[in-house]
């Protein structure tokens, strides 16, 4: 793999074209870095190899009050000099708005987490290459029903990134990570069936080649033979992978940006109990178990801790500075942003508080319903505006207190407002997923599945 | 031989003395195969927001892939550095990263290939002034909001690129396109006592600035703040089975999850495809006739070669029913000893390409449509689809409503609340009795596949499904 560049050496470019900034003018520089290692194993052979670096920077001009952005996915110092050109020149076409402003400094500690490590870079490609063959054949030899491994990867990054303004933020930090994940097909009685498993971490070494593959085994021979459940309304279980779905959902509506501009269901709702008492849900970036960690926001601030919702009752929503300003409070250091777009605010490491008991224990409770082992169409069949919730899904018939038989090709719905309100149970089962949130068990109360 | 000039750019962006250098470096450890793909991206974007014109944001960015292939094992690397030196290194990794085999060193003779572009920019985005750009926003805001004192909130977006790229590989080819978008599109938001609903109209074409010469986008801004405005009175969606009459236009989202992914070679050739093995056998309702058409003018994913240099084709997958062919690109059409279908596609220089679709559509029919909807007692009309996911091995696929209502006694009736609908692919294509005579294409998509999204157009006729199950909450 590539190395890829100092943290330093970003804040270096970073300091230069800030440097640049006329009289009367603001200027924001977020300067990246990646490498990236992608590996896909197919048939005992690699099908795919590619090692790659990616760079580039985003700049924001404020003048006036008026907001103008620009990107290059280069580091090429006339490029960017051009790109600052291009950024001032697009101020002139925004409205004015008096709540605009870069993020000033806060005095809030940056945390230090520690992301990077550096056997990322040290790993030789033949472990990685090693690495997805293994977890293939793991899944191969999982299950004599097992037929294929549609695909098995090994990924890693090394991320640098840099945030320089006029404002006087100047914060770089560097993290890597990994992980593996395979998709297997199952077949039985002309029957075929998919399911996923991965494992994540910093250091190549941390990945669970074994117990990827027992999930990827696990979760597609589990539902051979699925059929189409009779509509009804019931429990439902949904695995952690399902409820860290949710969560991102959940998330959205406790944007500051979706309340400013009226579009969070929950705005008005401060202190009001809008989940039950079991939920207590927190953003917090600087866990540095979450998977999408940071030190610092997409505006440079600190991350925080941020509890959301407490004992069901709405604390708080997140706010970059512009949405913080908007409403007379602060920011909560979630400014969220790629390098190719300016900053909204947004959920960065959403946890729910984990309860005491397993799945199944929470399966036991539950007597009847049905256990979602995944969900499809979140973005279609989901308004967090409206809170209108369905999505497709398949599992397992709860019966009895216990797993059985599978489920397939029906939806669950439901509106997120009643969603939080019944969830009746929050399991102690709490991991952390290749996205913003980690996943629980949850157990909810009358949901409507649609099937036959 | 030189007998067209590809582009004027192609030999600014990648000259072909470049191009084989760089190709025989990639070579030169032997390989079956090598190829660059060099891209030059611009994009302008501006997003009104809130009664404020909140940004106009640019965007550039330059560089290239180059792709290895020894036996089935390909190596890939990337780099912004399209310098001699900078190619030369990216193509030493991806001759180091396809795992050393039996290739043989090749001599390379590039022949230039010009593909006539199916469409032709009347007005190039970059010659527009930014004012112009912008000013529509504002008037889009004021007539959503005309529409309704409900309506709280407007969003619009203008956004135009332009996409130059050569590609040149080891089989001679080297060839070129230039491909400019423009779309925009509205989001308004409702509130009612019920509270909150939205409606959301978009356009895109592969065109320039005339795109709004073509659509008048107050027209846009009223149809979205109308659709807001009625689900404000909208009832939530029946939940179970029953018949689904799918609205002209963007309905051929339904046929894009429930057969196309299942279509695209390389879900075949691992096995993980309801349509392995099923060629020339009656996969869907002899009404169904199925194609993906990359060449159809001006349409959302629309070129004049595919990102490994195939020209763009007019590909008929489903003929009356039957199953004709899947979609191919170049690794996959080299593993059966085939020409590839011209599907070879990647979001960008950073990304290795794989089959996608283009314009996927189902040809007209022949039954009035409004004779559809008088002729289905009972069921659900579905006005407007707002996405789709499959998982092709199985087939099972969802997309969801935007705008949908309940039929009843031959009428449409009540509106519905939004969600997601379920069914199964081949049953789905099977269970489709009546097809319309006013075949439109839908609004431009975004199409994901192994993290990669790129501009695909969809279209059907109205239709009817007699059998599939809606996602709603209501008994």
């Amino acid at each position: 793999m590539t190395t890829v560049a100092s943290t330093e050496e970003l804040l270096e470019i970073g300091d230069r074209i800030a440097g640049w900034a006329q009289d009367g003018e603001e200027v924001e520089v977020v300067v990246s870095v990646e490498g990236e290692t992608d590996v896909r194993a197919y048939g005992g052979e690699i099908e795919a190899f590619s090692s790659a670096k990616s760079m580039g920077a985003g700049i924001r001009v404020i003048a006036n009050q008026r907001q103008g952005f620009a990107y290059a996915g280069t580091l090429d110092e006339a490029v960017l000099a051009e790109t600052l050109e291009e950024a001032r020149d697009n101020v002139k076409f925004a409205t004015p708005d008096e709540y605009l402003g870069l993020a000033e400094p806060d005095g809030a500690e940056y945390v230090s987490l520690d992301l990077y490590n550096s056997s990322v870079l040290d790993c030789a490609p033949e472990q990685k290459i090693q690495l997805a063959l293994d977890l293939e054949q793991a899944v191969l030899k999982g299950d004599s029903r097992i037929i294929g491994v549609e695909s098995a990867d090994y990924s890693d990054s090394v991320s640098s990134a840099a945030i320089v303004t006029t404002s006087g933020i100047r914060y770089g930090e560097t993290d890597t990570a990994c992980y593996i994940s395979a998709y297997s097909l199952a077949h039985e009685d002309d029957d075929t069936q998919t399911g996923f498993g991965y494992s994540i971490g910093r250091d190549p070494q941390e990945l669970d080649v074994e117990a990827a593959a027992q999930d990827a085994v696990h979760r597609a021979t589990r539902l051979l033979g699925a059929k189409k459940p009779a509509s009804q309304r019931t429990q439902v279980l949904l695995d952690p992978w399902v409820t860290a779905q949710l969560l991102g959902i959940i998330g959205a509506t406790l944007s500051g940006e979706a309340v400013i501009k009226g579009r969070s269901l929950f705005a008005g709702r401060l202190k009001q109990q809008i989940a039950t008492s079991s939920i207590t849900l927190v953003d917090d970036p600087t866990n540095p178990d979450a998977f999408t960690a940071g030190e610092a926001d997409g505006e440079g601030l600190a991350t925080r801790r941020n509890v959301l919702i407490e004992s069901g009752q709405l604390q708080k929503f997140v706010h970059n500075s512009y949405t913080a300003r908007r409403l007379n409070t602060t920011s909560t250091g979630s400014a969220v942003r790629g390098v190719a777009s300016t900053p909204t605010a947004g959920c960065q490491a959403l946890s729910l508080l984990p309860g005491t008991k397993s799945q199944a224990e929470l399966c036991a409770m539950a007597g009847d319903g049905v256990l979602i082992q995944s969900v499809s169409g979140l973005h279609s069949g989901v308004n967090p505006v409206s809170g209108d919730f369905s999505t497709g899904a398949e599992g397992l018939r709860i019966k009895d207190g216990s797993p059985a038989e599978p489920l397939k090709e029906f939806t669950i719905a439901s509106t997120i407002q009643k969603l939080l309100l019944n969830i009746s149970q929050v399991g102690n089962d709490l991991q952390w997923l290749p996205m913003r949130s980690a996943g629980v068990s949850l157990l909810i109360d009358d949901v409507t599945v649609s099937g036959d | 031989m030189l007998e067209v000039a590809t582009t004027d750019f192609s030999h600014t962006l990648l000259s072909e003395t470049a191009a084989e250098e760089v190709l025989q470096v990639a070579l030169s450890r032997g390989a079956d195969f090598a190829e660059i793909f060099a891209e030059d991206r611009r994009s302008c974007a501006a997003g009104f927001d809130d009664q404020k014109i909140e940004e106009l944001a640019s965007g550039r960015s330059r560089g290239a892939g180059i792709r290895v292939l020894v036996g089935d094992s390909t190596g890939f690397a990337h780099t912004a550095d399209l310098s001699p030196q900078g190619l030369k290194e990216a193509a030493e990794v991806a001759s180091a990263a396809a795992r050393d085999g039996q290739g043989q060193v090749k001599q390379i003779a590039l022949t230039q290939a010009f593909h006539p572009n199916p469409s032709d920019p009347e007005i190039l985005p970059e010659t527009v002034p930014k004012a112009h750009k912008v000013e529509m926003l504002a008037r889009v805001d004021q007539i959503a909001r005309s529409a309704g004192s409900e309506i709280s909130q407007v969003s619009c977006r203008y956004g135009d690129s332009r996409r130059q790229f050569v590609v040149a590989n080891s089989d001679g080819v080297y060839s070129g396109d230039d491909q400019v978008k423009s779309s925009f599109s509205v989001s308004c938001v409702a509130v009612g006592d019920g509270g909150m609903q939205t409606g959301r109209e978009s356009i895109g074409h592969t065109v320039g600035f005339e795109l709004f010469e073509r659509y008048d986008v107050e027209d846009l801004a009223e149809k979205a703040a109308t659709r807001a405005l009625t689900k404000l009175k909208a009832q939530p969606a029946p939940s179970g089975t029953m018949p689904v009459v799918i609205g002209q236009g963007g309905g051929g989202v339904l046929f894009h999850e429930a057969c196309g992914h299942g279509l695209e070679a390389d879900h075949i050739a691992k096995n993980a495809s309801v349509f392995v093995d099923r060629i020339g056998e009656q996969v869907a309702s002899p009404l169904v006739t199925l194609i993906d058409d990359g060449t159809m003018t001006d349409e959302w994913g629309c070129y004049a070669i595919d990102d490994e240099g195939r020209p763009a084709q007019h590909t008929v997958l489903i003929k009356d029913g039957i199953l004709v062919d899947y979609m191919w690109d170049l690794i996959r059409a080299r593993q059966k000893s085939r020409p590839s279908s011209g599907n070879g596609r990647r979001q960008s220089y950073q990304h290795l390409p794989m089959v996608r679709m283009t314009n996927t559509y189902i040809s007209n029919g022949s039954t009035d449509p409004e004779k559809i909807i008088a002729d289905t007692p009972e069921g659900v009309y579905v006005a407007q689809l707002g996405g789709g996911q499959v998982n092709p091995a199985t087939g099972d696929f969802v997309f969801g409503m935007t705008e949908a209502y309940l039929i009843r006694n031959g009428e449409i009736a009540e509106p519905l609340r939004e969600g997601n609908l379920i069914g199964n692919g081949p049953e789905v294509l099977q269970n489709i009795d009546l097809l319309g005579s006013d075949f439109a294409m839908g609004s431009p998509g975004a199409c994901g596949k192994d993290g990669q999204g790129v501009p695909v157009g969809d279209g059907t006729p109205t239709l009817r499904v007699t059998a599939l199950t809606v996602g709603g909450t209501a008994a």
